[in-house]
């Protein structure tokens, strides 16, 4: 067998390029995906692409989709190195859920609440059978319309809880809410605020969330959950530009939203109530949101005066390992040619190797195949 | 890329802002990295006040939005702050503990001890003063040494009362802490971070 | 026309890519690390188009450094001609518009992945590094919190009993690469994951050496002419690797040398691990036991490298 260096030239760099954009493509008797298609039909990993890029742009993501070949995580990565090169203007005013044109709200904890339980766009209560109509282009499916229109102001779960003192005031913003931590800017730092925390949660990887949500249902850190609302739905945006000095609205994002509720028996500080955890995502994502919202109680134990035990509560931990696009390039960063260190692991390997057979040495034992053993050996 | 042009009484900063902060930037980095250097930093701009040009460019390199930077109040650098907020939109402070940067005058500077030496873990956090002086040649002979220096090196700014060396070797005694000085002027500077010694020599 | 097919992402970039508030930071972050030798300095590390392990705290530091009248060498393991070294350098050819070598005395500005050159370093050059773990303390405690504290008050106890137990197992300090150093007597430094046989290039060097961490944020620095000391015991002092091979092309006895296995028999040779080096070594004259050997042969395209200059 010759020997084929790994050491590789321009060439091969172009040439692997060209042929992942061949692959990309597939069998070209098939119709091109355009990626008006991607944004309209596949518009639940244009929404994690979005949140996880930390870039509202459903256009953008759908590209990035199709460039990534519909490998989520590298969409994700490409939006992020885009979204790094755009210039800031500044900071929105915070979003006001309770003004949400709502889709979906339901909520667990109330049979009926104000506003009502609005059922919407889901898979819950789907029969999980493939529909093989789907295999053929046909009419677009039309859902009937509701009789009475949707409120325009839903209140939120807390402030129907509000008038009692059963729910834990709503956690305070930073001192200096004008300027909210970003991570996008400032590198994580500790302990970790709630601007930065949530920051932090939102762009996190949807997966890592979700296994460190449900470890901790499973009682590894349990909060006791329980979901006191969701809702999903179209939200203005608003931004004061300094020279008018009054808020404009810039346009309209879809958002999902979750209150966790959880109970907390009391300590000596406080009385025994019920405590919040917050999830938020951009587009449609209740499994994100829900998990965001479970992790984000968990690492309340310290203003909630929990003793913390487990992984989920733990905010070095979580929130260093939550982001994907660092994880996915230092995982796969081990593909790099790594000769150099490996080549003084192998110099002193053998050398120990070595030893251990001198130490041992009867001397007539050392006959084996492992050529790296048979060197020390020799 | 383009020169940015001023406002009416204000003087231009840089005509190419992308390279000529670079080519300043690695001046001053050259400076940091061999303390006690003089380097001239060729700077082409029309600083708003005397003898401050290399200070000005400093200014230009480093500073925007994210660094609050202190000013000597002298009369002569009265257009000063206007010319730096419009340039860099820094934040000018008052209080010489607030600020990441300040540009200050040998012969009004506020006391060493009022600027931030930093955090035991986070020593980055302190500011660095840039000193304008009337001259780096001919004063009293100062001998450094330090990271940066392989033997010694001798420097002899003017303008400086021999009891503010003291309270430089004073701040130098917390290292990690300490404020990292660059002194100037016209278009020269010598860097003095706090990792260099300073003895004054007889 | 639609939102999609309207969108140009044409290019436009910065002069270096970045942003020039992005520099400025940047460019503050390496001040502060050339005062404070040998401690991490936090920096705001941006998103680049390479991914995070992939050398993005050392792009960083070079967009930021980089002008039109430097000359850019871009290494990884030592070679110019590894492949995210060649992916690198197109890089700043292309959006630095800068001119790049691989001849170590050219270079002004030298990007590195695990090697030191073995050609000396001279005043004025500046080497590159790129950091994966910026934290010497990091495999001995995880919590960043734990380490800063560490550092902060000098406390590198736990660093000596690790090498200490590592005598007790093995009989001398194991660890072949990223050998942890003291600069100037105070900041525990990890060198990044250079071999331990490049730690006393560091030591009273001519050039500056900044290191750049993206992931972990995290910029530190070794000014020329700085005492770097790689940790040991007065029983114990500190060796660097040998070579008991000569390189296989070169004959050179003094270098790192790479291994490069030549059939499924267990053949193999020694070969430089400095590409740059061992080619002056060649044109000098120099030959070793296979001299005339040609590494990759499916892809001996060395021409294309000159494509970016």
């Amino acid at each position: 067998m010759a020997y084929v260096s790994v050491k590789g030239g321009e060439r091969a760099i172009s040439n692997a390029h060209q042929w992942l954009d061949e692959m990309r493509r597939g069998d070209t008797s098939v119709p091109e995906l355009e990626v008006e298609q991607i944004r309209e039909q596949l518009s639940l990993a244009v929404d994690r692409v979005m949140m996880e890029g930390s870039c509202y742009d459903p256009d953008l993501a759908a590209l990035a989709i199709k460039q990534a070949r519909g490998d989520v995580t590298e969409a994700i990565f490409l939006v992020r190195a885009y979204r790094t090169t755009l210039q800031r203007f500044g900071v929105t005013e915070p979003l006001e859920t309770s003004r949400m044109a709502v889709q979906r709200r339901v909520s667990a904890a109330f049979k009926d609440i104000p506003g009502g339980q609005i059922l919407g766009p889901t898979f819950d209560y789907t029969h999980r059978l493939l529909n093989f109509d789907l295999y053929d282009t046909g009419p677009a499916a039309m859902a009937p319309k509701a009789v009475d229109p949707v409120a325009e102001t839903v209140p939120t779960i807390a402030s129907v809880l509000a008038h009692e003192s059963l729910l834990e005031e709503p956690p305070a913003d930073a001192p200096d809410a004008d300027a909210p931590y970003d991570l996008t800017r400032q590198p994580m730092a500790f302990p970790a605020g709630r601007d930065q925390r949530l920051q932090a949660l939102a762009r996190g990887d949807e997966g890592f969330l979700l296994s460190l949500a449900y470890a901790s249902q499973r009682g590894w850190g349990n909060t006791h959950p329980l979901c006191g609302e969701i809702r999903m739905g179209a939200i203005a945006v608003e931004f004061t530009p300094e020279e008018l000095g009054f808020p404009i609205e810039i346009g309209e994002i879809v958002v999902t939203e979750c209150q966790m509720i959880s109970n907390f028996e009391g300590s000596a500080d406080r009385p025994p109530q019920f405590t919040f955890g917050y999830g938020l995502t951009f587009g449609h994502n209740e499994r994100k949101t829900m998990s965001m919202a479970i992790v984000d109680r968990a690492l309340r134990h310290k203003e909630i005066g929990e003793t913390p035990a487990h992984a989920v509560q733990d905010e070095e931990f979580v929130l260093y390992h939550s982001d994907n696009v660092e994880a996915s390039g230092f995982v796969q960063h081990l593909k790099l040619p790594h000769y150099v260190d490996f080549q003084a692991e192998l110099q002193f390997v053998r050398r120990l190797c070595k030893e251990w057979h001198e130490a041992r040495e009867g001397g007539e034992d050392s006959t084996t195949n492992d050529p790296l053993i048979a060197e020390a050996a020799e | 890329m383009n020169e940015v042009l001023a406002p009416d009484g204000l003087s231009p900063g840089f005509t190419n802002p992308v390279f000529e902060s670079q080519h300043t930037f690695r001046r001053v980095l050259d400076a940091m990295s061999r303390p006690g250097l003089l380097i001239n930093l060729d700077a082409d701009l029309s600083a708003p006040a005397d003898g401050i040009d290399a200070a000005a460019a400093i200014a230009l390199a480093l500073l925007d939005f994210e660094t609050p930077i202190y000013l000597s109040p002298v009369p002569e650098w009265a257009g000063l702050a206007q010319w730096l907020r419009f340039h860099c939109g820094c934040p000018i402070v008052e209080n010489p503990g607030d600020a990441a940067f300040a540009l200050v005058r040998v012969d009004a500077m506020p006391a060493l001890d009022q600027f931030n030496s930093g955090d035991p873990k986070y020593p980055d956090r302190s500011a660095t003063l840039i000193i304008v002086c009337p001259s780096l040649e001919g004063g009293d002979s100062l001998r450094l040494a330090g990271p940066g220096i392989a033997d010694f090196r001798v420097i002899a700014p003017t303008g400086f009362d021999p009891a503010f060396w003291d309270d430089v070797r004073q701040d130098r005694s917390k290292f990690q802490l300490g404020i990292d000085l660059i002194l100037t002027s016209d278009n020269h500077i010598v860097a003095l971070p706090r990792s260099t010694r300073i003895a004054l020599e007889d | 026309m639609n939102a999609v097919t309207n969108r140009k992402l044409n290019g436009a970039y910065n002069h270096a890519y970045l942003d020039e508030q992005t520099k400025r930071m940047i460019r503050r972050a390496i001040l502060k690390a050339v005062a404070i030798p040998g401690y991490q300095v936090p920096f705001g590390s941006r998103e680049m188009p390479v991914p995070y392990g992939w050398g993005t705290g050392g792009i960083q530091i070079t967009a930021s450094i980089i002008g039109q009248d430097d000359v850019y060498k871009c290494i990884d393991q030592g070679a110019d001609d590894t492949t995210n070294a060649v992916s690198i350098r197109r890089f700043f050819a292309k959006v630095a518009d800068v001119a790049t070598t691989e001849t170590t005395e050219k270079a002004t500005i030298i990007q590195t992945r695990h090697r030191v050159p073995e050609a000396p370093l001279k005043e004025g050059q500046i080497m590159v590094y790129q950091v994966p773990q910026p934290e010497p303390l990091r495999g001995l405690e995880p919590r960043e919190t734990e380490t800063r504290a560490m550092h902060a008050y000098e406390e590198y106890g736990l660093q000596y009993l690790s090498l200490y137990e590592s005598v007790s197992a093995f009989g001398r300090i194991a660890g072949g690469a990223g050998y942890p150093v003291l600069v100037d007597e105070r900041y525990l430094m990890s060198p990044s994951p250079i071999p331990k046989f490049d730690n006393p290039k560091l030591h009273q060097s001519e050039a500056l050496h900044l290191f750049g961490a993206g992931r972990e944020k995290r910029i530190y620095a070794v000014p020329p002419h700085t005492d770097v000391r790689s940790l040991d015991f007065e029983d114990y002092p500190f060796e660097v690797q040998h070579f008991d091979e000569v390189c296989a092309l070169c004959g050179c006895s003094e270098s790192y040398k790479d291994e490069v296995i030549l059939d499924d028999e267990g053949n193999r040779m020694f070969v430089c691990s400095d590409s740059s080096y061992c080619t002056d070594r060649r044109n000098a004259g120099h030959a070793g036991p296979l001299a005339g050997h040609v590494l990759g042969q499916d892809d001996p395209d060395p021409a294309s490298l000159e494509d970016a200059q």
